[in-house]
């Protein structure tokens, strides 16, 4: 089977321009999700209690909420969670000092709405620790980037290197913003997922950027326009291919890894489809626009004979 | 002809063998079961130490899986939680009270797995189900503690050489010394030198033109210090934490101030931490005899030098200030029936027991108290708002008068039986330098455990086939070439993961899923290489080794970079992330190694050594 039987000649340069307008106002519509709507951050972050409980038979909301309130709890927040039977209770941090026997009272609670109740899981995280893994991600994602700008440097001249961070920091934005938009629950795990597309998005330029630096190396007379053209054409086949392999596991993980891993999926699943359009693009357009052209690429690395090759 | 190097392919064969054969082990699964150890740590030795178990649990009923004696520990498996539990009970009703029994998980492979030595990975508490603590240490109360015994000390060497003080006074950064008269100040400074040589004070006046002498810790004495607290909590809850009986449970150092526990297959939360996290210790002090406590409570005001406590009766006592022992200076204690009483017998340090012996040589027949101190942090209303408090509990438990001269061993009474037991234990587990309170809780149960390691076990196997059939469908034999290559990375990451025994956790699992969608990549890199090459009109061979060549540069860069965002996952992460850095990072280099020597060994093993292919199934 081929998709692609011979290359493709898209002009993904000429539309660049239109591209950059369509990734400033999903920018800014990140922007605006997340500042006005706000990222639903999971206890993770914001501290507080949770507890999983599983009922016998389908669990009734209204009761549990009713139950929860008359013992002083009004603030606290009941859904269903994964299957009918299972219902989240969700504490916020003011509360939740004395962490253990909150936890203990809440499972009280819960037998009295029905006693063959079976407390699943309880996740007490102090306002503090809360905070710091908030900043600590914030930090690991910071660092991230920096390692990944000084990978590019080391590879490539700065309007690529340009390029390439204007794409690696496109997407976990828009990825974090579509989670704002959705009031998608933001725990650990996407955290994880959002670091894993920084170093997937990178990866996809580095390809295309390879790509274009051979390129300027065999085709001498070409424009640097047609250079990029030729080089995103000539990968797009791999990129298509690729993408579709590891989105094919990541929905499984998000249709089949329940509730625990569904976030975590969603939030790879979406990264990719915007890693996929900004590696073509914003990468390659910025680097474009930059005037990038056979001097900005540093000589290729002499390998060794072909003998030590894998 | 496109041959191999040979030795690339036979390490690729050994490598895959041993990967196999350590891998093994996950293969058969984990069961609940009783993990056994005598309590002194001697290990048990002779068939005869099993049965003594198979029989008691015969007579009880409850029938183990299957029961062996490995590393000196004898472990009982069973067919189901319930069943263990029964059997534990069984145990502990029938046996003496002399072993340690553990609730934990034993693989189910067979005999001779074990024999060889190889065992399972091990899986993080959101796949086994447990208990996750993380206690914050109180590090400025192990700075103060430090502080309030340098002021006993100071007390001690200035009575001792006749200096007479108006005060001495721990301060928040230090301790301050008050002198009666400005002329003993050469003598104060020598004493305070004789107690700690690294405290210089300096001098200076009070309001009321009294001289003083102060010393403040330095930077790095007040570091070590909370350096020695975390370590020294570390120790104790790791004792408490072993004589809970539960096996494989780790206790960690977390970043500044801050320790990890994790308690696999515990499920009472509640009782756990109310052992692990009480700060228990005792204090031994001089009954002071002059003064009338009852006045003492009347005005709220203890005479100077002493201090007002309550004996459990409720009854008021006046204690000295001055501390003759701490609980730290303790080694063992251990409770027991004498002539018909409950004793806790202590045994203390070389400092604690020449303190003892000065202090019952001056005082025979004066009356000495036992303090019992338990420290809890709780949850306080003040002035509407919620505010995390240090509960102390301060109670005089024993009052004996001194009968005789004794220094480093010694009893206390006046415990029930239970409390003794209690206080020994948690005496014996260590008292605790520096309060702890937990910031972080997290319990999962174990049916919770299953499930996700169900689910995540089958999206692997869901997303994995899916991959398989397109790869094999879009690059025909190639493609199975890559699936093949892409079992053989998952064997080798599983082995790797047993070799390092890292805790596999649910984004652990996420991670193996992860790197299985993303090591095809490597595959198709070098597919589209080689179809471009043919496009180009290059011989069958030619395409193979220029593909190889050519889509080496991108594998290495986009795997590195994928490398770098999990080594800094790894470096941030904490708990279950950590899995997940972990799978993705050791993922990316069993990629590489699969990936690469893997795909080149099997494609020049199929078609290197043809000299003429009509067309590459590629």
């Amino acid at each position: 089977m081929e998709f692609f039987h011979s290359v493709p000649r898209i002009p993904f340069m000429a539309q660049r321009r239109f591209c950059y307008v369509l990734s400033t106002i999903l920018i800014l519509g990140s922007i605006a999700a997340i500042g006005i709507r706000g990222l639903n951050l999971a206890v993770d972050f914001t501290g507080g209690v949770v507890t999983e409980a599983q009922f016998p038979a389908a669990a009734n909301l209204e009761r549990t909420r009713t139950a929860l309130a008359e013992a002083g709890y009004p603030d606290a927040q009941v859904q269903i969670f994964g299957s009918s039977r299972n219902v989240l209770v969700r504490l916020p941090p003011e509360k939740s000092g004395t962490a253990t026997e909150i936890s203990s009272k809440i499972s009280k609670i819960l037998s009295t709405v029905d006693p063959a109740v079976q407390i699943q899981r309880t996740e007490v995280v102090g306002a503090t620790v809360g905070k710091e893994l908030l900043t600590k991600g914030i930090e690991a994602m910071g660092i991230t980037l920096l390692l990944i700008l000084g990978y590019i440097a080391l590879r490539f001249r700065w309007k690529f290197g340009v390029g390439a961070v204007l794409a690696t920091l496109h997407d976990p934005f828009l990825t974090i913003g579509l989670f704002a938009l959705l009031r998608l629950p933001f725990d650990l795990s996407v955290l994880a997922a959002v670091l894993a597309v920084i170093g997937y998005s990178i990866n996809e330029t580095v390809v295309v950027f390879d790509r274009v630096r051979e390129r300027f190396q065999s085709l001498r007379k070409a424009e640097p326009i047609e250079i990029f053209d030729i080089a995103i054409n000539e990968t797009l086949s791999r990129t298509v291919i690729t993408k579709l392999a590891t989105l094919i596991v990541v929905v499984a993980l998000y249709l089949l890894g329940g509730e625990a891993l569904s976030g975590f999926g969603l939030a790879l699943i979406i990264g990719i489809l915007v890693v996929t359009y900004s590696s073509m693009y914003v990468a390659s357009g910025v680097a474009l626009d930059l005037g990038a052209n056979r001097r900005d690429l540093m000589p290729a690395e002499r390998r060794g004979p072909a003998d030590d090759m894998p | 002809m496109n041959r191999y190097p040979r030795w690339k392919a036979l390490l690729f064969a050994g490598v895959m063998l041993v990967s196999l054969f350590l891998g093994l082990p996950n293969l058969f699964g984990e069961a609940p079961a009783l993990q056994i150890s005598r309590k002194d740590g001697e290990p048990f030795a002779g068939a005869e130490s099993v049965s003594q178990f198979t029989s008691a649990l015969a007579s009880a009923k409850v029938t183990a899986d299957t029961a062996y004696l490995a590393d000196g520990r004898v472990t009982l498996r069973f067919a189901d939680v319930p069943t263990q539990l029964l059997a534990r009970d069984a145990i502990q009703a029938a046996m003496p009270d002399n072993f340690v029994v553990a609730t934990t998980f034993a693989s189910k492979a067979p005999a001779w797995v074990r024999a060889v030595g190889l065992s399972p990975m091990s899986l993080g508490l959101d796949l086994r189900g447990g208990i996750y603590l993380v206690y914050e240490v109180d590090v400025e109360g192990a700075v103060r503690q430090k502080l309030s015994l340098l002021e006993r000390d100071y007390r001690l060497k200035l009575r001792d050489s006749r200096v007479q003080y108006q005060s001495v006074e721990a301060q928040p950064s230090g301790v301050v010394v008050t002198l009666k008269e400005a002329s003993k100040l050469a003598d104060a400074r020598t004493a305070m030198a004789a107690v700690d040589r690294t405290l210089v004070p300096v001098t200076g006046t009070d309001e009321q033109g009294l001289a003083t002498l102060r010393v403040a810790l330095s930077p790095e004495q007040v570091k070590e210090r909370q350096d020695f607290a975390i370590q020294q909590n570390i120790t104790a809850l790791s004792n408490r934490v072993n004589a809970l009986g539960v096996s494989e449970a780790t206790v960690q150092r977390q970043g500044l101030s801050r320790i990890a526990v994790q308690l696999p297959g515990i499920q009472d939360a509640t009782q756990v931490i109310r052992l692990l996290g009480k700060t228990a210790t005792l204090e031994f002090r001089l009954v002071d005899m002059a003064n009338r406590a009852e006045e003492a409570k009347a005005t709220g005001h203890a005479p100077l030098g002493t201090k007002l406590y309550k004996e459990r009766s409720g009854q008021p006592v006046l204690l000295k200030r001055d501390v003759i022992v701490t609980g730290d200076q303790l080694t063992d204690a251990s409770a027991g029936f004498q002539n018909g009483e409950v004793q806790v017998s202590l045994t203390l340090d070389a400092r604690g027991g020449e303190e003892m012996l000065r202090t019952t040589r001056e005082n025979v027949g004066k009356q000495m108290a036992v303090v019992f101190i338990e420290r809890e942090r709780q949850l306080k209303e003040i002035n509407g708002e919620k505010v995390a408090v240090d509960v102390t509990s301060e109670n005089v438990i024993n009052k004996a008068t001194i009968r005789g001269v004794f220094s480093n061993q010694f009893q206390i009474s006046g415990v029930t039986l239970r409390e003794g037991q209690d206080l020994a234990k948690m005496l014996r587990a260590g008292a605790l330098a520096a309060p702890v309170y937990i910031v972080e809780q997290r319990l999962i149960g174990p049916s919770l455990g299953q499930e996700n390691i169900n689910k995540g076990v089958r999206a692997l196997l869901v997303g994995s086939a899916a991959l398989f059939v397109f790869m094999a469908a879009y690059y025909s034999a190639f493609g199975l070439v890559a699936d093949v290559v892409l079992v053989c990375n998952v064997i080798l990451l599983v082995a790797v993961l047993t070799l390092c025994q890292a805790a596999l956790t649910l984004p652990g699992i996420a991670g193996i899923v992860l790197t299985v969608g993303m090591a095809v990549d490597a595959n198709i890199l070098i597919y589209e290489r080689i179809r471009e090459e043919l496009r180009l009109g290059n011989s069958a061979q030619a395409a193979i080794k220029a593909g190889f060549e050519k889509a080496f540069s991108a594998i290495l860069d986009a795997n590195v970079t994928t490398l770098i965002a999990g080594v800094v996952l790894f470096l941030f992460g904490t708990g279950p992330i950590k899995g997940f850095a972990v799978t993705l990072s050791l993922g990316i280099l069993t990629t590489l190694f699969t990936a690469v020597i893997g795909t080149r060994t099997l494609i020049s093993l199929i078609w290197g050594a043809r000299s003429r292919i009509d067309r590459l199934p590629v």
